[in-house]
C-alpha cells in the first residue's frame, strides 16, 4: 500500500493578517506557521491505512519554499516515511499548484492520494480535484471517513445537511475533512526520527499561472454593538429591533 | 453574443434553492448583451422546474437528464458540462458554492485548462476578464483576483448574491448526451440522513449557532426550537462542541468549519474566539447571548443580551412565536 498525503504550510489560524507592503499578500513576519488542519487529518487517515495494511510506505509531499521543509520534518515526525519539497517561488495559485503535484504524481505509482479538504490560508478548496482532474482519477472530496477493501474505497462526504456515500477504485483520490481521523502528537523519538528520514528536494513543474491576486483588503470593521439588556427581560426589546431596526426577523 | 453558464445543481430530482443564487451571480457578472444560461443534470424528470428559472434572469436552461445522471459522479458532469462549454462561447461557468459546486467545479476548471476562484462574494468583468472578490483566511482578508483567459470558472459564497424573482420562462434545450463508462469513475452510492432534507448553515438566511455554553448536548433541543420558530434558519456549533462531539462537524462555524454570510446570525453561549469570528463576522446582523459581558463576541455583535442563556433563549423562541402567529 503505497499513500501519498499532500500538505500545505499555513499560518496559525490565531494569526492576525497584516497586508503586506505590495497590497496583495499577507505579511508574514512575526506569523507562526502550522501544518494545515485539515491536512492533518489526511496525515492521520494516510498512517492508519498503512497500520492496518501491515505494510506500505507514506509520503508526505509539498509545493513551497525552502521553509515548508519545517511543515513536512512535522509529518515525518508524525510517522510519515519519506517526503519530498517541489520548491516554488512565492506562492502559486491553486492551479499551478495543482499541475506541479499532477506532474510529480505521474512519476510515483500510489493507492490513494490523501489532501486536506481545503487550506486554509487561501481557502481555495480545489487543488485535490484539480489533481484527481489532472490525473484522470477518480475523485472524492470532503471525505469524512473511508474504508478500502483491495482496489475497492468507499468513502463518506459530508454534504449540505448528510453524507454521501461514494464509491471508487484506487488508484483514486480523495480529500479529508474533520472525521475520526483526529492526528496524533509526534513523540520525541518520532521527532529524533524525522531528522534521519529522507526530504528529497526538486524544482515544482508548476505551469501557467491562471488567477492572480491584485489586491487585499480587510473587512469592514464591524461597528461594536450595544448590549441591549441584561436577562430575558431584555428579549421584548431585542426582538422589537430585530423587526423594527434591522428588518431581519 | 458571449454567454455565462450557471449550474442549477439538482439533488434527489429536485432544483436546489442555491441554483437560483447561481442565476442571480451569472446575472451580476454579465455585461449589456451577455446572455445568461443555466445547465440541470439529473435523473429522468429533472429538468421538469427548468424553465422557472427564467424568472430569476436565465434565458435558456440545458438540460441533461439520464438514468447515468441519476447518482452524482463528478467525472460524468464534468464531462457533459465540459462539452457544453466548449460547443459555445462562454464567458464564464458559476457554481453554487455547495458540497457539490465545490467538488465539481475545480474538476471543471482543470478539465478546461481555465483558471478557477471558490467562495465568491463578489464578480465583476474587466475588459474580458472575470475579476472575483472573494474572503481568505477565513474572511480575515477579502482579495480581488483576476482570472485570466476564458472561460473563468468560480463558486460563489451562499447568500452573497441576491435573488431578483421576476416573471418570464426560459427556453429549455436538451442536451445531447454521450457518456462512456470510462467516464463513471466515483459515484454516489447511497444518501444518508435525508441529505436534501436539512438546511445547511452555509446557505440558510439565519444561522443559530450554540458553543460550550449550552453544556450538554441535549440543550441544543433549545436551539433547534428558536431556528424552527424563525424558520429558514438552521443551526450551528463553535468547534468546542464539535469537538467534544455534541454536534456534526458540517455544523461548525470558523476557520476549521464554514464561513457563512447569512442576514442573521445568534451565538449563543460562544466566547467569540478569534477562529469562530473568522467564520461569520461578515453575518449581516450578530446577536450575541453570553453571561460573561467581557465575552469578546460582544465585539462584534451588533445586539447582545447578558445574561443565562437558559433563561434567554426559551424567552425568545416564545416572543417569536407570539410574533409569528399575530
Ligand atoms: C487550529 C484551530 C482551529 C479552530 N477552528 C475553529 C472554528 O472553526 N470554529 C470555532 O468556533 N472555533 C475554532 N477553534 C477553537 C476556538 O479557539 C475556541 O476554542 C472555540 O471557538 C470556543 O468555543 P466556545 O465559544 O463554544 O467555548 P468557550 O470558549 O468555552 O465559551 C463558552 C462561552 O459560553 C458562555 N456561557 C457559559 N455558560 C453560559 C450560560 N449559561 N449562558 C450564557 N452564556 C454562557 C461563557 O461565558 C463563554 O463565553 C479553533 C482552534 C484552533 C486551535
Amino acid at each position: 500500500m503505497k499513500i501519498v498525503v499532500c500538505v500545505k504550510r499555513v499560518p496559525d489560524t490565531e494569526a492576525r493578517i497584516r497586508i503586506a507592503g505590495d497590497g496583495r499578500s499577507a505579511d508574514p513576519a512575526g506569523v507562526k506557521f502550522i501544518t494545515n488542519p485539515y491536512d492533518e487529518f489526511a496525515v492521520e487517515a494516510a498512517l492508519r491505512l498503512r497500520e492496518a495494511a501491515g505494510e506500505g510506505e507514506v509520503v508526505a509531499l509539498t509545493v513551497g519554499g525552502p521553509e515548508a521543509a519545517e511543515t513536512l520534518r512535522a509529518v515525518l515526525a508524525m510517522g510519515a516515511d519519506r517526503a519530498v519539497l517541489l520548491r516554488a517561488e512565492g506562492a502559486p495559485e491553486g492551479n499551478a499548484v495543482a499541475e506541479a503535484i499532477a506532474a510529480e504524481l505521474r512519476e510515483q505509482s500510489f493507492d490513494v492520494a490523501l489532501f486536506g479538504m481545503k487550506a486554509i490560508d487561501d481557502d481555495l478548496q480545489a487543488v485535490g480535484a484539480m489533481v484527481g482532474e489532472r490525473l484522470q482519477l477518480p475523485t472524492a472530496t470532503s471525505v469524512t471517513e473511508f474504508r478500502v477493501e483491495g482496489s475497492r474505497v468507499t468513502a463518506d462526504r459530508e454534504v449540505e445537511g448528510g453524507i454521501e456515500v461514494v464509491e471508487l477504485q484506487t488508484p483514486c483520490v480523495l480529500t479529508i475533512t474533520k472525521g475520526p481521523y483526529e492526528p496524533r502528537y509526534a513523540s520525541l523519538k518520532g521527532i529524533m526520527a524525522a531528522k534521519k528520514k529522507p526530504l528529497e528536494e526538486k524544482e515544482a513543474a508548476t505551469g501557467e499561472a491562471r488567477s492572480r491576486v491584485e489586491s487585499l483588503s480587510y473587512p469592514p470593521e464591524r461597528q461594536s454593538g450595544r448590549i441591549v439588556g441584561q436577562g430575558p427581560d431584555a428579549v421584548p426589546e431585542l426582538v422589537r429591533l430585530l423587526r423594527e431596526e434591522a428588518k431581519v426577523i | 453574443m458571449p454567454r455565462i453558464l450557471a449550474f442549477a445543481e439538482a439533488r434527489e430530482g429536485t432544483i436546489r434553492p442555491v441554483a437560483r443564487e447561481a442565476v442571480a451571480a451569472a446575472r451580476a457578472l454579465a455585461a449589456a448583451g451577455d446572455e445568461v444560461e443555466a445547465v440541470v443534470l439529473g435523473g429522468a424528470g429533472v429538468g421538469g422546474e427548468a424553465a422557472g428559472l427564467g424568472s430569476v434572469g436565465a434565458s435558456r436552461v440545458h438540460v441533461g437528464e439520464s438514468d447515468a445522471l441519476k447518482a452524482y459522479s463528478p467525472e460524468a458532469y464534468t464531462t457533459v458540462l465540459a462539452g457544453l462549454v466548449r460547443s459555445g462561447d462562454y464567458r464564464a461557468v458559476v457554481f453554487p458554492g455547495s458540497a457539490m459546486g465545490k467538488d465539481l467545479a475545480p474538476r471543471l476548471a482543470a478539465r478546461l485548462g481555465a483558471g478557477y476562484a471558490s467562495d465568491c462574494t463578489g464578480l465583476e468583468l474587466e475588459g474580458e476578464e472575470v475579476v472575483a472578490t472573494r474572503p481568505r483566511y477565513a474572511g480575515k482578508v477579502f482579495a480581488r483576483e483576476r482570472i485570466t483567459g476564458s472561460p473563468a470558472v468560480v463558486t460563489v459564497r451562499g447568500n452573497a448574491f441576491a435573488v431578483e424573482e421576476g416573471s418570464g420562462s426560459a427556453e429549455v434545450v436538451p442536451l445531447d448526451l454521450s457518456l462512456r463508462e470510462a467516464d463513471f469513475g466515483a459515484i454516489v452510492c447511497e444518501v444518508r440522513s435525508g441529505a436534501a432534507a436539512k438546511l445547511d448553515v452555509a446557505e440558510a438566511p439565519i444561522v443559530v449557532s450554540g458553543g460550550r455554553g449550552l453544556r450538554d448536548p441535549a440543550n441544543f433541543k433549545l436551539l433547534e426550537e428558536l431556528a424552527e420558530v424563525l424558520g429558514n434558519a438552521a443551526v450551528g456549533a463553535s468547534r468546542a462542541v464539535v469537538d467534544a462531539g455534541w454536534r456534526p462537524h458540517s455544523d461548525q462555524v470558523g476557520q476549521t468549519g464554514k464561513t457563512v454570510a447569512p442576514q442573521l446570525y445568534f451565538a449563543i453561549g460562544i466566547s467569540g474566539a478569534i477562529q469562530h469570528l473568522a467564520g461569520m463576522r461578515t453575518a449581516k446582523y450578530i446577536v450575541a447571548i453570553n453571561k460573561d459581558p467581557d465575552a469578546p463576541i460582544f465585539k462584534v455583535a451588533d445586539y447582545g443580551i447578558v445574561g443565562d442563556l437558559f433563561e434567554i433563549v426559551p424567552r425568545l423562541t416564545e416572543e417569536i412565536r407570539r410574533l409569528r402567529s399575530s
